[in-house]
């Protein structure tokens, strides 16, 4: 799937006209004409000596996050005579289909951020290159990250990834609402009884508590997250065969359509709906990006916060995606732009703290730890979901799957199928869509 | 072009009575490529970028074709024969997506084709603040179709839209689902799509109906023939030519339906409003799997172009 996590951003790319590219180049500072070309190959990030390099970097961060990643850019720049990193910046979903191409006539970037269930697609169509030696000169491993983001940047037991961020769902709560209703807008509901009892309150007092969403934004995420809370998962361990028929995933699914039969939810939400009605206060919770919070920071009527999912079923659990650097093969291999490229990964990994005052929890477990993290309350409120993040799985070829999934839960929540017969057709399908992707890239 | 040749020829054995016929007949005898020179400056550009396109694409719906894995291997038919063959994975995905497209071909062209006419005729008399009203029911066309489909899906969301609320205030019903649910979903994608292109066709229409002499409408009304009558007799024959266009790129338009469904219902209920060239879009750009889009493709533009032999053949036999 393109996964495009800014959903709102994606609204305003389409309004302002698709496709359009904001190419920004910073160049660096000249000189730094060093000839020394010994250890050309790098040695995984480390430091770069050799001759000036220009490195092309894509990625899609067309919102407030495009500018604080730009400004990160330039600053690496100042401090490296001998590197000029410029940033082109596409939607994400334009992105993922320009890549292959651009990169396959010669026109690619040299470095591409990408989200972690796309690294498994592009590393068996072979447009990134294995990054295990980075990895180990910088002594990076699974300790200084969360390791559930970390295991992400796996595909066949190698190393394509160098993870950036997490953004996973989070709870919104309006306060306002809650205060309303009765409810103590500090204490939002953390289990599966608290927020059905907190439901039960506002609906006596005429509010519609928490909107179903069918779509993928954020309905289907929000299953995703249920379904894991039951103890389901997507796929089996191999990715081979589709599981989101199980019990625990039926049950998860029943759970959440319930609530537009018992009146929590109004059936037919529209996209975006339920959270256009969270900030004008007509439903009082959200599961939503973590991207949300600079929009809801810049609507100073909206009385809100943010905690992590609660949780409803058996164990915590939260849908999350992640953007990790990769380095683009290139025809002509050039030496020293890879060396260039791994230096930069690496210092920007470790800047990683400006990059979550763009709204996402840094993958480095230092720059988490770090107190000016912890000043950023409310990305850094949900941090602790890291440690129970669902993934999407490493499978070349899962967007088409992942898309019958959430199609599955759209009509299980528009009530056009019951969860178990939607989900068994789902299923069905995913079943032969995996078979398909294996013989493609023949696993 | 041999045909073109041919008749001139044919021709100048005629009796030479007008000049032109015989300079062509010369110009033929002098010089065999003059015409393709003459059609040398389009035909590189269809050339280069239509048929070489069509016919690549067509080899390249022979096989597993991916723009970056190294292997493309050759399966003859056997994309076509997935796009047939039950137990195929699209198998199920392609043939909603052509029920998708088929339905809002099958509403929306009818619609498209009477109301534009009604306007024409309408935007046609001369009354006071005409050319506003040609100018304002034109305006939507102007719009992008990124514009108008935000715009709708907001206006039509079941639970926050202005739709239902207005609807409400009138005392109808103020819950359908005009964009999560059929068939309300397909009344909004074509009602949505009358709205937003039927003054683009008003406009072709009102081009036609001043071409008709105003001598025939005369003619008509001194021998007795009425409103009605004439609109038949008259209007109607003279737009025959400018009908047969309109029902045509209408078609073509139509079945080419690919924003107002991604914005506005998202392919909901499901995926039942997903369209064929969504369809493909998907397959080729999002699961990179370009032999199965250009099958797609093929197989479309072939179904396409038997509805517009039926469609050249219906009018023709009419003037017959």
């Amino acid at each position: 799937m393109i996964q495009n996590e800014m959903s709102r951003r994606r609204l305003l790319g389409l309004g302002l006209g698709l496709g359009a590219a904001a190419t920004l180049t910073l160049s660096g500072c000249g000189g730094g004409s060093s000839s020394d070309s010994s250890g050309a190959s790098g040695n995984g990030g480390k430091d770069y000596t050799g001759p000036k390099v220009d490195l092309k970097l894509w990625n899609g961060f067309t919102g407030g996050d495009g500018d604080i990643f730009k400004a990160l850019v330039q600053q690496f720049n100042g401090e490296h005579q001998n590197i000029a990193v410029s940033v082109i910046t596409y939607q994400w979903e334009d992105y993922y289909s320009k890549l292959p191409g651009a990169v396959s006539s010669g026109n690619g970037p040299d470095i591409a951020v990408m989200h972690m269930d796309q690294l498994a697609t592009f590393a068996a169509r072979g447009t990134i290159s294995e990054l295990d030696d980075v990895a180990k000169t910088l002594e990076l491993s699974e300790g200084d990250f969360a390791p559930t983001v970390w295991k992400g940047g796996l595909y066949n037991d190698k190393r394509y990834g160098i993870p950036l961020d997490m953004h996973p769902l989070g709870f919104y709560y309006n306060k306002a609402v809650m205060q309303k209703a009765g409810l103590d807008p500090e204490k939002p509901p953390t289990n599966r009884d608290e927020y059905t009892a907190a439901l039960t309150e506002l609906k006596k007092a005429g509010v519609q508590g928490f909107w179903v969403s069918p779509f993928q934004f954020t309905g289907g995420m929000t299953f995703y997250s249920l379904l894991h809370q039951w103890g389901g998962t997507l796929f089996d361990a191999e990715v081979a065969k589709a599981t989101f028929n199980s019990d625990p995933a039926v049950e998860a699914c029943t759970w959440l359509v319930d609530l537009i039969k018992q009146g929590h939810s109004p059936a037919n939400v529209g996209q975006d709906a339920d959270y256009l009605a969270f900030k004008s206060g007509k439903n009082a919770f959200t599961w939503n990006g973590i991207w949300q919070i600079n929009d809801l920071k810049k609507s100073p009527n909206v009385q809100w916060g943010v905690a992590p999912l609660p949780q409803i079923g058996s164990q915590k659990a939260a849908w999350a995606n992640s953007h990790n650097f990769t380095i683009v093969k290139q025809r002509s291999a050039n030496a020293n732009k890879t060396a260039g490229a791994k230096v930069f990964i690496n210092w920007l990994s470790q800047h990683s703290l400006d990059w979550a005052k763009g709204g996402q929890v840094p993958a480095r477990k230092a720059v988490r730890e770090s107190s000016e993290f912890k000043g950023l309350t409310e990305v850094n409120a949900l941090a602790p979901e890291l440690e129970y993040a669902a993934f999407p799985p490493a499978a070349p070829g899962l967007g088409e799957v992942m898309l019958t999934f959430y199609s599955a839960f759209n009509e299980a929540a528009l009530g056009k199928k019951s969860p178990k017969q939607a989900l068994d057709d789902g299923v069905t399908k995913a079943n032969k869509q995996l078979e398909d992707n294996r013989k493609k890239y023949g696993n | 072009m041999a045909d073109v040749i041919e008749a001139g020829a044919a021709r100048d054995g005629a009796p030479p009575t007008v000049a032109p016929t015989r300079r062509r007949g010369a110009t033929e005898r002098g010089n065999r490529t003059t015409p393709y020179l003459f059609l040398a400056p389009y035909l590189i550009l269809f050339g280069v970028f239509g048929l070489a396109p069509i016919l690549f694409g067509v080899w390249i719906s022979l096989h597993q074709w991916d723009l970056q894995l190294p292997n493309r291997p050759f399966v003859g038919i056997g994309n076509y024969r997935d796009l047939f063959s039950s137990d195929s994975a699209i198998y199920g995905d392609w043939w909603s997506s052509v029920r998708a497209t088929g339905i809002f071909t099958l509403f929306s062209v009818p619609l498209l084709v009477v109301i534009p006419l009604g306007l024409a005729l309408l935007l046609n008399r001369s009354f006071p603040g005409r050319t506003f009203f040609r100018a304002a029911f034109f305006a939507p066309y102007v719009l992008g179709v990124a514009v108008i489909g935000l715009l709708w899906r907001f206006l039509l969301d079941a639970n926050l839209g202005l739709v239902n609320r207005l609807l409400g205030v009138v005392g109808l019903p103020s819950d359908t689902p005009w964009v999560t649910d059929v068939p309300w979903a397909w009344v909004s994608l074509v009602g949505v799509t009358v709205w937003w292109t039927c003054g683009f066709n008003a406009v072709i229409y009102l081009a036609g109906l001043q071409d008709i002499p105003a001598e025939l409408y005369e003619a008509a009304k001194v021998d007795g023939a009425g409103a009605w009558d004439r609109f038949r007799h008259v209007t109607i024959p003279g737009l025959r030519p400018v009908m047969l266009f309109v029902f045509t790129t209408t078609i073509l338009a139509s079945a080419n339906v690919f924003g107002q469904a991604f914005l506005i219902t998202q392919g909901a209920p499901g995926e039942q409003t997903r369209t064929v060239v969504w369809r493909i879009v998907d397959e080729g750009l999002r699961d990179y799997d370009a032999g199965r889009a250009a099958a797609m493709s093929v197989f479309f533009a072939l179904m396409l172009a038997v509805v517009s032999v039926v469609n050249f053949r219906l009018f023709r036999y009419r003037e017959d």
